[in-house]
């Protein structure tokens, strides 16, 4: 078994909705290797958004750690929780989440411009990402302007410019239709082939059996982990 | 974040959505462009009014028969007598004042002019020789009136600039003689024309040696008599001296007024100045209620870009890069409304000076720059609030909302 990239221990998230507590996450242990290729699957409610959020460090737990290459992150102050995540995590969203008013390659180099990289570096690095990304010709559109598969493309492309260690994805052909969702989970598979840590979350059954490791959600709890039901 | 990255994030940001932008920048303006205009009126009149006392002369002190009071009725006042008239003399006399340089007699009447079957009506001056001096006029064409003993009255006479051309034309008006009043005078000079002047227009004028005057309105009386002091430090003893001088000539009474031109035109200072300040403080309340429009309009664009700002932070910005893209954004709105209503202000201000040459509508500098700090200031200082709500979302929270 390969290094943890990823340790979880007795993670707990609770939403208070009203006067009634709601448990997200039930005290979740959960260990992801450098590398792995990971689906988060399971029914609305079970969790699996809650616990993409803190794998990203977008949302606190109640009680347990996360430990992200080997470093507890739990206990970091929220900017460096901010440096963690601009350095070592990824975000691909269903809805894309671009910046309606900057055009694919000001989207791309967002992160960078976040992280106060000097503007030659910055246009080298999305110069390469275009081209890999087969958006040389679509450089200066806008969102609006582009197809929805494009779109992803170019949300992709954001969120792999860094270079970081794991890239998040919360249903990434969920807006899409079916061929387009395939050339963008290849455009994923493919990346998780250079040893980028790929964790999905899907409600697609054919999404999910493609990854090499699912993880079956049910009230807050794993149901299921194949590589734990793997002998 | 580097700082150009942040100027161009906030200018984008401001710019891709132009009506909420133009609303905030027309905001500002009118708040900047009304402290701008309204301090030039009312500083314009300020100086209109000084302008209009200055021109008078300088270092004046004017000695006007009659003794006015400011203390209102009193048993005092109804028992004095008839003022006595200032006289020739009383003029005279104060020639030997120490603090006295020169000394004008004025005596005033209306009457006729004829040249040549064309009659005016005009107002006609009795003076000296002193009182192109006293006056700071200029002559035209010709020389004023001659130094001469002050009760000879030669029969000469000068003109006001309109009052020649309107009986002259264009001939020459020099050596000619007009009736005024029953007698043939010589025109021996023209003055300069100088426009209006407290309500007296010194272009219609006929000016004559005081004796003369006199002599033709059947009257010893002088209407004023203009002291020019030695300098302005002179005044009030060329104020003190002159009251008692001619309370002495007087027989001891006190019937003469004297006034400085100084007191009047401090009093007109303050008065005008403090009406300008405070048009400029109701210009500013403008200013404030600008302000908290960019609040507000900050505010919701906080709300509206919810998202944004959750992928911002997902993307690795930590609270003082949103707190900084924010605050920058309201900045440049609240410079472009400054810049906006400083030069809307100027034009304005522009227009005035050209619709009515005479009055001098130029904004002060203390008021163009309290405005363009003030919008500056209270743009950034309600930026703040805003910019702190935003890097206080919570990256989940905002993400989920679209």
């Amino acid at each position: 078994m390969t290094a943890p990239l990823i340790e979880l221990h007795g993670i707990e998230r609770v939403f208070h909705l009203g006067d009634s507590e709601v448990h997200a996450l039930r005290g979740l242990d959960l260990r992801i290797g450098a590398g792995e290729y990971v689906a988060v699957m399971g029914p609305s409610g079970s969790g699996k958004s809650t616990l993409l959020n803190i794998l990203g460090l977008l949302d606190q737990p109640n009680a347990g750690h996360l430990l992200l290459e080997g470093r507890d992150v739990t206990t970091l102050s929220p900017d460096e929780q901010a440096a963690v995540r601009s350095r070592r995590i990824g975000f691909v969203f269903q809805s894309f989440h671009l910046v309606p008013r900057l055009t694919a390659a000001e989207n791309i180099a967002l992160p960078m411009v976040l992280a106060g990289m000097a503007p030659r570096e910055r246009a080298q690095r999305v110069d390469k990402a275009l081209q890999e990304y087969g958006l040389t010709n679509r450089a200066h559109h806008k969102p609006n302007e582009l197809s929805g598969g494009q779109r992803q493309r170019v949300a992709i492309a954001r969120a792999t410019i860094m270079q970081p260690a794991l890239l998040l994805a919360d249903e990434p052909t969920g807006n899409l239709d079916r061929a387009t969702g395939d050339e963008v989970v290849r455009l994923l598979e493919a990346l998780n082939a250079t040893g980028m840590t790929l964790v999905v979350v899907t409600h697609d059954p054919a999404l999910g059996a493609r990854a090499h490791r699912r993880l079956m959600m049910e009230d807050g709890g794993l149901k299921l982990d194949t590589a734990a039901a793997a002998p | 974040m580097r700082p150009l990255d942040i100027l161009g994030f906030a200018r984008d940001a401001a710019t891709g959505s132009p009506v909420r932008t133009l609303l905030m920048t027309l905001a500002m303006s009118i708040g900047v462009a009304a402290v701008v205009l309204l301090t030039a009126l009312g500083d314009g009149a300020r100086r209109y009014v000084v302008d209009q006392f200055s021109s008078i002369g300088t270092n004046l002190v004017i000695v006007l028969p009659g003794r006015s009071q400011t203390g209102g009725f009193s048993p005092a006042n109804a028992v004095s007598t008839t003022p006595r008239d200032l006289t020739i003399d009383d003029a005279h006399a104060l020639l030997r004042l120490a603090s006295v340089q020169r000394v004008a007699p004025l005596a005033v009447g209306l009457s006729e002019v004829a040249l040549a079957g064309r009659l005016r009506e005009t107002m006609v001056l009795g003076t000296t020789a002193e009182y192109l001096a006293v006056r700071r006029m200029a002559m035209g064409q010709g020389r004023f009136l001659p130094e001469e003993d002050w009760g000879r009255g030669s029969p000469v006479v000068v003109l006001g600039a309109k009052l020649r051309s309107e009986l002259f034309g264009a001939d020459n008006p020099l050596g000619q003689t007009v009736r005024i009043g029953g007698r043939r005078l010589r025109v021996i000079g023209v003055l300069a024309s100088a426009g209006q002047s407290l309500g007296m227009n010194a272009d219609e004028v006929a000016i004559v040696p005081v004796a003369l005057a006199q002599a033709m309105f059947d009257s010893n009386t002088l209407f004023r008599i203009l002291i020019e002091a030695r300098g302005r430090d002179a005044i009030p003893a060329a104020k003190r001296q002159a009251t008692a001088l001619i309370k002495t000539r007087h027989d001891g009474e006190e019937d003469v007024t004297v006034i400085t031109q100084d007191a009047v035109l401090a009093t007109f200072d303050r008065v005008l100045g403090a009406l300008t300040a405070g048009v400029a403080g109701v210009a500013a309340i403008s200013l404030a209620v600008a302000g908290v429009l960019v609040m507000n309009v900050m505010l919701v664009s906080v709300a509206q870009r919810t998202a944004e700002i959750g992928l911002l932070k997902a993307l690795g910005a930590p609270a003082a890069t949103i707190r900084a893209v924010f605050l920058t954004e309201a900045a440049l709105l609240s410079v472009a409304g400054a810049v906006v209503g400083y030069l809307v202000g100027q034009a304005g201000a522009w227009a005035v000076r050209t619709a009515y040459p005479t009055f001098p509508a130029w904004p002060p500098t203390w008021a163009v720059v309290a405005a363009l700090g003030t919008a500056l200031s209270t743009g950034v200082l309600f930026g703040v609030l805003p910019a702190r709500k935003a890097a206080a979302l919570e990256p989940v929270a905002a993400l989920s909302k679209r």
